[in-house]
């Protein structure tokens, strides 16, 4: 039985601005079933006096002294980008629709 | 026919509102949070970016430990409880402002929660409960192109500089505040103005809400006084200045009560402030609820501050505005309502001008009296102002010896301001001093005497009271500057 559907498939696409069309939908759906099914097998072993891991190692607090380092130079990094005007990033209207 | 709209008062009196503030606050470290940029206000656009502030394939963060201290501060300077292990989270969005698809936040493990701050309001303490108190990254600034003047609807494309992406934020958030009835809008301003002034004591933001540096969303709900249940709040983002907190809730008030009036609904939603005219037009609806999709933040490791590092910041916490206002009070001697008028940094101005030597009450006569008027004239903050603590406890002391009175006083002060040197130097420059010399006043007593026989003759008669006509023309005689007592003695000693 899948225990995720065609349209959980199609809203986390949504999500991430990926174009999936109705047959990889199926397909992903099945897919990612097999993946959720092999995780949550983690689930079976995990008992009640393990708490969830989110980090691999033991280690907190790694911080740094606020002391300020060179950036990067401003011609170098927009010239990265596809577009740029006025030393600032470039990028296409945000809003699709008219208000 | 239409109704006219209610008034405040009116609906007020049918409604209760319950707020809510959210407040961030960019911390003033040299560095930003997760990189070494510089956070220095006002530069190049993208002059202060790196592989880390722009999600770069295979840049880290690390913490700066001095961001996360400052934010221990605030949260112990608002007697919340510092989490003793918690760590950052991912809010993952598509937005042009962040270059990384998402946001470095926390989510259900904020650094602090549970505080709580009293604000003072014309003598009466509201508690404002804080919910949390956490640490994210600021987002960069985008600029809208081709769209009526600047605005994101019709721009046809935008410019971003990532300056400020990166830079600390912590945002702090009240529980919701009921119980304040028509004060709310107040409230929200008292508090918001208390947050500042304990953010500018414990010295970690420049908290200039102009620059951005503070920021606030306001959230508002109205229901009826007799209902058991909340109404469906709104948020009104985009409020940049204290005057703005409490207009934007008032504005809030009255549209949602007309709108309930009317046998509406209110609209979950986020609404937009306008400065110019004080009110605010929706924004995005939040029917279809953004999916965040938070998760923990692998690239950094938790945090867990020491119970003796917790102590050791809270060695270091500044008496709080609150703690101090009560202090100079009594100290001063001086009525609630005399020092709720008081901001901290009028409070700072008057302590520095008693500490040179003026008495409490003629230091906080000046600063919040002739000092302001012209402060407010000016469009300045009062520590602006081109006059210091130790040139107005001067003038205190001149006016105080005799030496000049209130009006020259205010003379020597325009020559202060501009510039003229200290008040001493002033005076004896313009020739402010008080004429108090006897030979050059009875030429001038005579003088007005003989100009008003019918007054003179009064007070030959006994009506005493007379006598302040002359006075008057003897003041106006020396364009202010005799000694009026001394003046209306000449006058009597001649007349009786």
């Amino acid at each position: 039985m899948p225990s995720i559907s065609r349209e959980e498939v199609a809203y986390l696409a949504k999500l991430a601005r990926l174009a999936v069309t109705d047959e990889e939908l199926d397909t992903f759906a099945g897919q990612l079933d097999i993946i959720i099914g092999a995780v949550a097998r983690v689930g079976e072993v995990a008992a009640d006096d393990i708490p969830p891991t989110s980090h691999a190692v033991p280690v907190v607090n790694v911080l740094r002294p606020d002391v300020i380092r060179p950036s990067l130079d401003r011609d170098e990094v927009l010239a990265l980008a596809p577009a740029a005007e006025g030393g600032r990033f470039r990028v296409p209207r945000i809003l699709d629709e008219p208000e | 026919m239409t109704l006219a709209a209610p008034s405040y008062d009116d609906v007020l009196a049918r409604y209760a509102p319950v707020i809510g503030l959210e407040t961030h606050v960019e911390l003033g470290t040299a560095s930003k949070m997760f990189c070494g940029c510089p956070t220095e206000f006002g530069a190049e656009p993208n002059t202060q970016v790196c592989p880390v502030c722009l999600g770069l394939p295979g840049a880290l963060p690390v913490a700066n430990a001095a961001a996360i201290e400052a934010t221990i501060r605030i949260g112990l300077a608002l007697h919340c409880s510092i989490a003793s292990w918690c760590r950052f989270a991912r809010k993952n969005y598509f937005y042009p402002d962040m270059p990384k698809n998402f946001q470095i936040s926390q989510y259900d493990e904020p650094l602090c929660t549970d505080g709580w701050v009293d604000v003072l309001l014309s003598g009466d303490t509201y508690r404002i409960e804080i919910e949390r108190v956490h640490l994210e990254e600021d987002t960069g600034k985008s600029l809208h192109v081709g769209g009526a003047t600047g605005r994101i609807h019709g721009a046809t494309h935008s410019l971003v500089d990532y300056n400020r992406a990166g830079i600390p934020l912590v945002e702090i958030v009240t529980k919701p505040v009921t119980g304040t009835g028509a004060r709310a809008p107040e409230v929200a301003r008292a508090y918001v103005t208390e947050l500042r002034d304990i953010l500018r004591a414990l010295g970690v933001s420049d908290v200039r809400m102009e620059q951005g540096s503070l920021r606030c969303d306001v959230n508002t709900s109205l229901s009826p006084l007799d209902s058991p249940v909340w109404g469906t709040r709104t948020e009104t983002k985009n409020v940049n200045s204290l005057r703005s907190v409490e207009r934007a809730v008032r504005s809030e008030i009255l549209r949602q009560s007309t709108v309930l009036d009317g046998g509406g609904r209110i609209t979950q939603e986020t609404r937009h402030f306008h400065e110019n005219t004080g009110q605010s037009t929706p924004g995005r609806s939040k029917e279809e609820a953004t999916d965040y999709r938070y998760f923990p933040e692998p690239d950094l490791v938790p945090l867990a501050p020491a119970e003796e590092w917790i102590g050791q910041l809270r060695g270091t916490l500044p008496e709080l505005p609150s703690a101090r206002r009560a202090r100079l009070q009594e100290a001063w001697g001086m009525s609630a309502p005399e020092m709720a008028a008081a901001n901290a940094g009028a409070l700072d101005l008057i302590e520095a001008t008693v500490a040179a030597g003026a008495p409490p009450e003629d230091a906080r006569k000046w600063w919040l009296g002739e000092l302001s008027r012209r402060a407010n004239e000016a469009g300045e903050e009062l520590a602006a102002l081109a006059v210091t603590p130790t040139q107005v406890a001067e003038l205190v002391r001149l006016v105080a010896s005799g030496a000049i009175n209130d009006k020259l006083a205010r003379q020597a002060l325009d020559g202060v301001l501009a510039g003229e040197g200290d008040p001493g130097a002033v005076v004896e420059a313009r020739g402010l001093a008080v004429v108090s010399d006897s030979g050059a006043l009875t030429v001038a007593v005579d003088a007005a005497i003989a100009a008003a026989p019918e007054v003179a003759e009064k007070i030959r008669a006994g009506k005493v009271a007379a006598a302040g006509a002359l006075v008057g023309a003897v003041m106006k005689a020396t364009r202010g500057q005799a000694d009026a007592q001394r003046v209306r003695d000449l006058i009597l000693e001649r007349l009786t």
